[in-house]
């Protein structure tokens, strides 16, 4: 009935492999919470380097799918032509770019949590957050990607700045502080839901009016009042302008306190609500 | 501090409640140093949440827990500090190699970068996992997972460590293993708490054991002990023809002296008995009355029959597996 292997004869009797990795008697000091997120953030970013080209691939089709048939098929129709529609449209996709990505931080998060190794890290004595704030900074090499590929597209395109090298990069650094500020609410999302599937479907629910109801694709003026006044609240508009502005070289410097104002209050809401689900998460 | 003598373990109407069920209803136990202990049951009986609340990942409703002398409440800290869980389901991130799965850890445990690496190394030679350092671990085996899934819970040499069914569906080699590496384990001072399904795998490492079903701890003792409260063997017959079981079930009765399980199976029976020459006449009995066996065995008890034996009704799976998974 029991089958009794020739392996569990050896009774007991430890490799030296073994012996050795469990005699081993370091007992380091806990890191500090900067290690814990530099180490988190290496480990989003080594998960990238392991799919490679997929990864860019995965960030920038839907902008450049975008680019081209909206420049192509309506640009004419928007503005005139499709030279005078691409200079207007590309600060717009460039926001769309970063803000589409910032999903991947909550499905990120809620695989830890829903396959096990968040289990792992509670035991771990390191400042928890790290984990979330990590893989946030992580992502920002995918943002980087995504912009790069999506503005070279744009050049190759015909795309100028006005504003030169300078403007398209500052405009970079702000769409970079605003990507990592909407990726907290993605974050809340892969706390609370049940899979990771529920967070990319749920995100699309949020995502979709975000991108659309703005003056990304369009100028507002021509919508009706009450849909030019959403448009105009919506910070994703408020980003696009001063995307546009800083390419361009005619930023105000209110366009741009608005973009930084509205990361300042998704921050506000969704870093400590993030940390606090994720720190209640299944305690009871 | 705790001293040698100090129990690994020890709790005392432990309780944990999921909504209506009552999924840990009063535990207790005393669970010395080094030793391998065995917590036997079926799904659902328990076991993971009992290990939950022991590595600090679940606050008990009810009753106390102290690990190594700390309070697994007021002491989690502590307790943390020096117990290791490797869960039912492996907790390593699929999208890492397994080299870098464990410089992680090492990392968020406060290892330096290159004493990480070293650390990594060390286990990956101890789990026979060299070869595989460099492949993500999602293209790892069952048995490759689990063998790094322990390595990743040996980061720190715990002094406690914690197995949630180590050997569930694994193949045969990879149980053996996983059962090699828990042997070493705990020749070399680490003290194990282990769960299982499996009588044979608690006999074949638990100094003792502890049966748990409904929550509830329904028998404790050495692998000896409880299994002298079985019967050390049970003759197992399958039959031709179904409608012949109760003639057999009446003969064998009489013949082995001894009560006869009616199995599941409409063709098979079972009768605790360890008095082999006993069943070799039963079974020419049952030959000479035109009864046709098409198979039988001896063997040790099975964990229905330790079931059997201490409730007086099978092990079965019941649903609050399902709500532990959810916690």
């Amino acid at each position: 009935m029991t089958v009794t292997s020739e392996a569990t004869a050896a009774q007991g009797a430890p490799n030296d492999a073994l012996r050795k990795a469990l005699t081993s008697q370091i007992r380091p000091s806990r890191p500090n919470p900067l290690t814990a997120v530099r180490v988190s953030a290496w480990r989003t970013m080594r998960k990238m380097k392991h799919y490679g080209v997929a990864v860019l691939f995965d960030v920038t089709l839907m902008p450049i799918v975008f680019l081209l048939t909206f420049t192509y098929l309506f640009g004419g129709a928007f503005a005139g032509s499709t030279k005078e529609y691409l200079q207007y449209f590309l600060p717009g996709v460039l926001v769309q770019t970063v803000v589409m990505p910032t999903v991947y931080t909550g499905t990120a998060l809620n695989m830890d949590i829903t396959r096990g190794i968040y289990d792992r890290f509670r035991t771990l004595p390191f400042w928890q957050p790290a984990t979330i704030v990590g893989s946030l900074l992580g992502d920002i090499v995918r943002y980087v990607l995504a912009l790069t590929t999506t503005m070279a597209v744009g050049l190759a395109l015909g795309f100028r700045p006005d504003g030169g090298v300078g403007g398209v990069l500052s405009a970079m650094l702000l769409l970079l502080v605003f990507a990592v500020s909407v990726s907290w609410i993605f974050a809340a999302l892969g706390v609370v839901a049940k899979a990771p599937e529920t967070v990319s479907g749920t995100s699309m629910l949020v995502m979709f009016p975000l991108v659309f109801t703005s003056n990304i694709f369009v100028k507002p003026d021509t919508m009706p009042g009450w849909m030019e006044a959403i448009v105009n609240v919506n910070p994703v508009s408020n980003a696009a302008t001063a995307a546009r502005g800083l390419i361009h070289g005619d930023a105000s410097g209110s366009d741009i306190g608005w973009v930084l104002l509205a990361c300042a209050i998704i921050t506000v809401i969704f870093a400590p609500l993030t940390m606090y689900l994720y720190r209640a998460k299944s305690r009871s | 501090m705790s001293s040698p003598s100090t129990p690994a373990v020890e709790t005392a109407g432990l309780a944990k409640v999921f909504g209506e069920t009552r999924a840990v209803d009063g535990v207790d136990l005393v669970i010395p140093q080094g030793v391998v202990y065995g917590v036997l049951g079926p799904n659902g009986a328990g076991k993971t949440t009992t290990i939950r609340m022991l590595s600090t990942l679940l606050t008990p409703d009810g009753g106390t827990a102290r690990v190594l002398g700390h309070d697994v409440v007021k002491e989690a800290e502590a307790v943390r500090s020096r117990v290791s869980l490797t869960g039912q389901f492996a907790s390593v991130d699929e999208d890492l190699t397994a080299a870098e799965n464990l410089e992680l850890l090492a990392r968020l445990l406060g290892f330096s970068r290159t004493q990480a690496a070293d650390r990594a190394e060390e286990l990956l030679a101890a789990f026979d996992l060299e070869k595989a350092a460099g492949r993500q671990s999602k293209t790892f085996s069952g048995g490759m997972r689990r063998r790094l899934d322990i390595a990743a819970s040996l980061v720190i040499t715990p002094d406690l460590l914690f197995l949630d069914e180590p050997t569930t569906g694994l193949d045969p080699r990879s149980r053996n293993q996983v059962w090699d590496s828990v042997r070493a384990m705990v020749a070399l001072g680490t003290t194990i708490l282990l769960t299982t399904q499996y009588l044979d795998e608690a006999d074949q490492l638990a100094d003792r054991i502890a049966v748990i079903d409904h929550g509830k701890v329904i028998a404790e003792g050495t692998t000896g002990e409880l299994k002298s409260s079985v019967g050390t063997g049970a003759l197992h017959v399958r039959l031709v023809k179904a409608e012949t079981r109760p003639e057999a079930s009446r003969m064998l009765t009489r013949l082995l002296s001894a009560p006869v399980f009616q199995e599941s199976d409409p063709f098979a029976l079972s009768v605790r008995t360890d008095d082999s020459e006993r069943i070799a006449g039963a079974l020419g009995e049952l030959a000479r009355a035109g009864i046709a066996v098409s198979d039988f065995a001896f063997g040790r008890p099975s964990l229905d029959e330790v079931f059997l034996a201490l409730t007086g009704r099978p092990a079965e799976d019941t649903t609050a597996d399902q709500e532990e998974d959810a916690a």
